[in-house]
């Protein structure tokens, strides 16, 4: 593994967390950094871990052992190393410091691709209804909405679904965007126009943590790619590097071959 | 005989409202018990879990009646003072809140995990995510049956008779008792509990349909 | 508080509470074969009859289900016998009353069923040259009976429990025992705890040997 455990610039600092859902190990002491403005993709086969790991990152799953850290301050536990849980104020608190867009959208569906960003800007942030309403708007132009603010999700297309979905985890600011295979479910002639939503907040600067299985996109947007097996971090380096036929790590030439058999 | 009855008809229409005072009293009682308890059924520790579902099983598993004298014989032989109209009004409402606390249950349930997680990734709290993405959603499925249900706390209000209580149908028999005219006098009982509960479940079947329309 | 509980005295009177027990069961199954036999006749009318039958079948169904059971068990035992020349007793009573107030049940389940059973078994009922009789026997009751079991058991342990109703007219069944025990020993919280249980365990036996019989017949399709 090539992580230098002090890089004090980490804005995400994953070190060894482990986790179990009864007798299976889905993460070995998994570590991992992201440093501001980096985009990282986790590759893998199904079953790797690497949902988990992002679930952990906002601490919608517990970890057994381990830390992770965001801007310094540790996610789902009592400050310092402490195996205490944070409160569910705090937790909360913690949450809106990360987006997370979903395979599966989760818009809220009684609420208008408005509403769904403006919720958390109003009852989080705090935002007056007019100002949650215009930082609304400005996301669905970014991502190509504008014109649906007041369509319902069930009103939308698959693709639209997953921008409002984008739109409404970034409208947030977070430090941190998770993304977990938010094209996994899209009809495929729909899954262009969500990459380019992703491609232009990376080129504005976005940190990013993704999980994907569009080998394309990320050899293409990606800073560092992240190879998970087995639970376990198995090779970490630029696209380049990874996704190279030659290399010398034996389940990553397995997971690559069987995946353009597949994909080309 | 029908003089006898106008006669007894102020006489009944204090009966009726308090049939459906009980009545209110217990629907909305057992509403907020209910949806407090069924969130802790869904939401809680493993503990409060276990405590609602047997409270719930057990209270739905015996006849109200059974409930009504355990409640309001048994509340004063431990020692504690409960007059007989809040011993009624107590045992109904233990019942119905078993019920509310099965709809909320199915309701809640029905809602997929995804929307609780979106709604913590935002950062909304427990509270937060109830009231702005659980509830608003559970609301059209819950509200149906709970409102058919309305009408088994009316039914159910006639049972405080039997503890002395003068409510629609003890006035009902004790007019029988003085004017001899039972017939009559249960048919224009039954009309009257007709009347009520099925302007409720006609009430309930519009909201269905209402409620229908906005499925996804 | 300070209530010693004392089970002595219940024990010594449990025969009231197990005859009881065994009368609410007696009226409860002889009540369900009624209500059976009132809601498959009402609901195979209703679903081929005109206008004026399924309004009055449906009258009856929501007249029934909107009015207090109490109320209509005074109605038969107190009201009818002043206007009709019957004479019955207490049981007979209250098990008249219970059939007719689950009939009203039954028809909306087996009506439902019935509505439920798919138009293609009906139509290939019809293209093997079954007469409307014979699709009734053959294809429509069997189908619809597997598919309103599950709301049958249910009706019937609803039906069991609403036998402690018969107790305001002196029927001696199981919560009639229970409020004897409880006026003549005065071990109130015992007496009522022991019949909880006793509707408890009942009840709960029943559930769980009618899903044994749903899965049998299940299975046997």
């Amino acid at each position: 593994m090539s992580t230098s455990s002090n890089d004090t610039r980490a804005l995400l600092d994953v070190r060894d967390v482990s986790k179990s859902f009864g007798v299976v190990q889905v993460l070995r002491s998994v570590s991992l950094q992201v440093t501001r403005g980096e985009v990282v993709t986790v590759i893998g086969p199904s079953g790797s871990g690497k949902t988990t790991l992002l679930r952990c990152v906002n601490f919608l799953e517990s970890y057994d052992s381990g830390s992770i850290r965001i801007d310094g301050k540790e996610v789902g536990f009592r400050d310092p190393g402490t195996r205490q849980r944070r409160s569910e104020r705090d937790l909360a608190a913690m949450r809106a410091e990360t987006g997370m867009v979903f395979q599966s959208f989760n818009l809220f569906p009684h609420l208008t691709a408005a509403g769904n960003i403006m919720l958390g800007l109003r009852k989080v942030r705090g935002k007056s209804e007019a100002e949650a309403r215009s930082i609304a708007e400005h996301w669905l132009g970014r991502v190509g909405l504008a014109h649906k603010a007041d369509s319902l999700p069930a009103e939308l297309s698959g693709g639209q679904q997953q921008r409002v979905g984008i739109a409404r985890a970034v409208a947030m600011e977070p430090k941190i965007l998770l993304l977990d295979e938010i094209t996994s479910a899209l009809d495929p002639e729909l899954v262009g126009e969500v990459l380019a939503v992703v491609r232009s907040l990376a080129e504005d600067g976005m940190t990013m943590l993704m999980v994907t299985h569009e080998m394309a996109f990320a050899r293409d947007a990606s800073s560092r790619i992240v190879f998970m097996a087995d639970g376990g971090v198995s090779a970490v380096g630029p696209p380049k590097e990874i996704l190279a036929a030659e290399t010398t790590n034996e389940r990553l030439r397995t997971f690559l071959a069987r995946f353009r058999a597949s994909h080309f | 005989m029908l003089t006898q009855i106008a006669y007894a008809l102020p006489f009944l229409a204090q009966g009726f409202a308090l049939t459906l005072w009980v009545s209110l009293l217990v629907v909305v009682l057992s509403l907020i018990a209910g949806v407090l308890l069924g969130v802790g059924l869904v939401y809680g520790p493993v503990p409060l879990r276990w405590a609602v579902r047997i409270f719930s099983d057990t209270i739905r598993g015996i006849p109200i009646l059974v409930l009504m004298f355990f409640v309001y014989y048994g509340v004063p032989a431990i020692g504690l003072h409960l007059p007989s109209f809040w011993a009624a009004v107590l045992a109904l409402t233990l019942f119905k809140t078993a019920q509310v606390i099965e709809y909320l249950r199915g309701a809640v349930g029905s809602i997929p995990k995804g929307q609780s997680e979106a709604a913590m990734a935002i950062g909304l709290t427990f509270r937060q995510r109830l009231a702005y993405v659980i509830f608003p959603q559970a609301f059209r499925r819950f509200l149906p049956p709970w409102i058919n249900g309305v009408t088994d706390a009316v039914k159910g209000s006639a049972l405080v008779s039997l503890l002395g209580i003068t409510d629609l149908m003890q006035a009902i028999n004790q007019v029988i008792g003085r004017t001899y005219e039972a017939m009559p006098l249960y048919i224009l009982g039954a009309l009257i509990y007709f009347a009520v509960n099925y302007a409720l479940s006609l009430a309930s079947r519009r909201l269905e349909r209402r409620f229908s329309f906005i499925r996804e | 508080m300070g209530y010693a509980l004392n089970f002595n005295l219940i024990w010594r009177h449990f025969d009231k509470l197990w005859g009881g027990l065994l009368l609410s069961l007696e009226l409860a199954v002889i009540s369900i074969a009624i209500g059976i036999v009132i809601g498959l006749v009402l609901a195979v009318w209703y679903v081929s009859a005109g206008r004026v039958v399924r309004t009055i079948i449906a009258a009856y169904v929501e007249f029934i289900r909107n009015v207090p059971l109490i109320l209509l068990v005074y109605l038969v035992f107190y009201g009818l016998p002043t206007v009709v020349d019957l004479a019955y007793s207490a049981p007979t009573s209250f098990i008249l009353t219970l059939s007719v107030y689950s009939g009203a049940y039954l028809v909306e389940v087996f009506r439902s069923g019935l509505e439920a059973v798919p138009r293609g078994q009906l139509d290939a009922g019809k293209a093997i040259g079954l007469t409307p009789w014979q699709r009734l026997i053959h294809v429509r009751l069997p189908t619809m009976l597997r598919i309103t079991l599950p709301a049958l058991s249910n009706t019937f342990i609803s039906l069991f429990k609403d036998t402690s109703i018969a107790s305001v007219i002196s029927v001696p069944e199981l919560t009639y025992g229970a409020q004897w025990i409880n006026f003549n020993t005065f071990r109130i919280v015992e007496v009522y705890l022991v019949t909880t249980a006793m509707y408890l365990l009942t009840g709960y036996a029943l559930l769980f040997g009618l899903r044994l019989v749903e899965r049998r017949f299940r299975a046997a399709r």
